[in-house]
């Protein structure tokens, strides 16, 4: 996220006779600086894949040939199928509307959509439970229409999207702040409709924002496991995500399996964090916010 | 800015539509698959194995007997969190759990069980039973050998919460109840016995499973008073030469009972199937798995000669027999304020 570049920005405008440390005292810094990362970081992301290779490859690929591992692997695609195009069009309006307009109660907006990362997951999940459950605010009602949420995949998804929320507008507010609205002014006196302005002017400046934000937003849904956890039921083949089957198969002594999908997990977390690095090499001035001279 | 009022409703408006199509999506999208007819047994932690095994046997059985397909789907955990997911609304047919009192938790609060569960199948609804024993280490290094040995300095014990876990529950009554036969039936020294046992517990996981985990991969603790099915479970995954069973004098008559969720069953149209699957329960064929499992078959006489072998001869008490109804032991013990709480909070 745009707070990354706050350090580099820091280290630019102080010079560097300002360091008075001596050499050594770098190097020690370095040095705990890269143990912590080796040993928080590196050593149990090996771990996993060791694991998971333990009894070899073809222990290995059994984990994923289980019809139990087959439902997790499509509820998970499924949910973050939902989820995030979901917080694409929300996170889209959002900070459209946040960014490009004065309204009242905009502060308060913007305070709200920040909510859910600074709510624990499991509240996330257990607010779901007391409005949609059986003995919650809508439970009657629901059991009467014979809608199940909670302990089903509408759940899951909501809770998903709860955690994920965030992502997308958390990103496109700032940028599209700092982008201002003297482009969309100039499309619309040279005569386009409000979505031609906002398909070929609004869009294209955004486009690699958005790209990096859906990214996160989608290892969040795909790996979230606290609030999924809380209004799961955890029902074998029918309401376990990737996370939550790997919870079970540990739980089941079936170690191999468990690391193995877990990987699968760990996977993700790579390639998301490859295509990320990716995007802020390439593209960094059109994801952070303020580096950007118009 | 001057036109952005206009602009404003009519992408609003739009924005409506598409934000009613995505939760219009979300909802229907679970209804997918429900072609053929599939129960839910929720059950409490350390019975993965058992019902994996006992749920495919009655399908063939079923399929032999009626020629439909029923799927048997579970879900496990903590036996009162479990109860809690069905008062919660899961859709669960029927529950098999790990202690009474959470089966009354569920017909009290939730209603879905009638008041009278225990007398609609034999048994009082008990198709096996169980006891607790100890694992411990191999060669049982800090010689463990009774109840008593747990309250010595230098003994860390790992059980799971009982305020979620049925485990948790019966090795508190299990304590409870040695000392209170040992100490000449006082309640007071028995209640300070188990605040004794429970000052040598470092950490009180969420069910059973976790407590297993804890103790057998993790490394954790000296004894595992655990359920005798997941003591001997944990010997056939991690190999008899890392750990001993102790089985103490004495110990406790653990009751985990199974009930049909009737409000489910009738809502779902599913009576029929899960009234045969509790049934088939007490049937020769599942009474024999539960033995092969390690659990205390209700027949033995339908048990394997060999399976009936590995569970030893011990001297069982009835917590009934000592502290009267389930109510009055759930309240007495676990509910807020309770013994727990009150040794929790002196032990503090």
């Amino acid at each position: 996220m745009s707070e990354t570049f706050a350090p580099v920005a820091l280290a630019e405008a102080r010079p560097a006779s300002v360091v008075t440390e001596g050499r050594w005292i770098r190097w020690l810094l370095i040095a705990v600086a890269i143990l912590f990362l080796a040993l928080f970081l590196v050593l149990p992301l090996l771990t996993v894949f060791a694991q998971a290779f333990a009894k070899g490859v073809e222990a290995y690929l059994a984990a994923f040939t289980e019809a139990d591992a087959h439902a997790a692997i499509r509820l998970t695609l499924l949910t973050a199928a939902i989820a995030v195009p979901f917080n694409l069009v929300f996170g889209i309006m959002a900070s459209w509307a946040i960014a490009k307009f004065e309204f009242w109660g905009k502060n308060l907006l913007v305070t709200l959509i920040d909510l859910p990362f600074s709510v624990s997951p499991v509240v996330s999940g257990l607010i779901y439970v007391l409005v949609f459950g059986a003995q919650g605010l809508l439970g009657p009602w629901l059991l009467d229409h014979d809608v199940q949420i909670i302990f089903a995949v509408p759940g899951i998804v909501l809770a998903t999207i709860f955690v994920t929320f965030p992502f997308v507008a958390r990103q496109l507010i700032p940028l599209m702040q700092e982008q201002g609205t003297a482009e969309e002014e100039a499309a619309l006196t040279l005569g386009a409709s409000g979505w031609h302005a906002f398909r070929t002017v609004t869009l294209p400046n955004i486009r690699w924002g958005l790209l990096y934000s859906v990214l996160l937003c989608n290892a969040r849904a795909m790996g979230e496991f606290g609030a999924v956890s809380v209004v799961s039921g955890h029902i074998r083949g029918l309401t376990n995500t990737l996370p939550l089957h790997v919870e079970i198969l540990y739980n089941e002594y079936n170690f191999v399996a468990a690391f193995a999908v877990a990987s699968l997990l760990a996977g993700l977390a790579l390639v998301t964090l490859c295509v990320k690095s990716v995007l802020e090499w390439r593209y960094a001035d059109e994801i952070a916010a303020g580096a950007r001279g118009h | 800015m001057s036109e952005t009022p206009s602009r404003t409703t009519g992408r609003t408006r739009r924005h409506a539509v598409l934000l009613g199509a995505g939760l219009a999506a979300a909802v229907l999208a679970p209804t997918l698959a429900c072609a053929q007819t599939e129960l839910l047994n929720v059950s409490y932690d350390p019975t993965r194995e058992l019902y994996r095994e006992i749920n495919a046997a009655f399908s063939e059985a079923w399929k032999a007997k009626t020629g439909e397909t029923v799927t048997v789907r579970a879900a496990h955990g903590g036996s009162g969190s479990q109860a809690r997911t069905v008062i919660d609304g899961i859709p669960a047919d029927v529950v098999t759990l790990g202690i009474p009192s959470d089966i009354d938790a569920i017909s009290r609060i939730s209603k879905k069980i009638p008041a009278d569960w225990r007398t609609k199948l034999p048994n009082q609804g008990l198709p096996y039973t169980s006891t607790v024993v100890f694992l411990v280490r191999k060669g049982n290094p800090k010689a463990v050998k009774d109840w008593g040995d747990l309250v010595k300095p230098d003994i860390k014990v790992i059980t799971p919460n009982p305020k979620t876990s049925a485990g948790g529950r019966w090795n508190f009554l299990a304590a409870w109840g040695y000392a209170y036969e040992k100490e000449g039936k006082n309640a007071d020294k028995a209640n300070a016995f188990v605040g004794e046992v429970y000052k040598n517990v470092p950490v009180l996981d969420t069910g059973a499973r976790g407590s297993t985990v804890t103790f057998a991969q993790r490394g954790l603790g000296d004894v595992l008073p655990t359920w005798e099915n997941e003591a001997y479970l944990v010997f056939e995954e991690f190999g008899r030469d890392k750990f001993d069973v102790v089985v103490p004098p004495t110990s406790i008559y653990a009751e985990p009972p199974v009930a049909l969720v009737d409000a489910n069953v009738d809502k779902k149209g599913t009576r029929k199937q899960a009234e045969a699957y509790l049934q088939f329960l007490y049937s020769d064929q599942a009474q024999a798995i539960f033995a092969k499992h390690h659990y205390r078959p209700l027949n033995r006489a339908a048990a394997k000669p060999e399976d009936l072998a590995q569970l030893p001869e011990l001297k069982l008490f009835k917590i009934e027999d000592l502290q009267g109804d389930w109510d009055a032991i759930q309240k007495k013990n676990f509910d807020n304020g309770g013994l727990f709480d009150q040794l929790s909070k002196a032990g503090r």
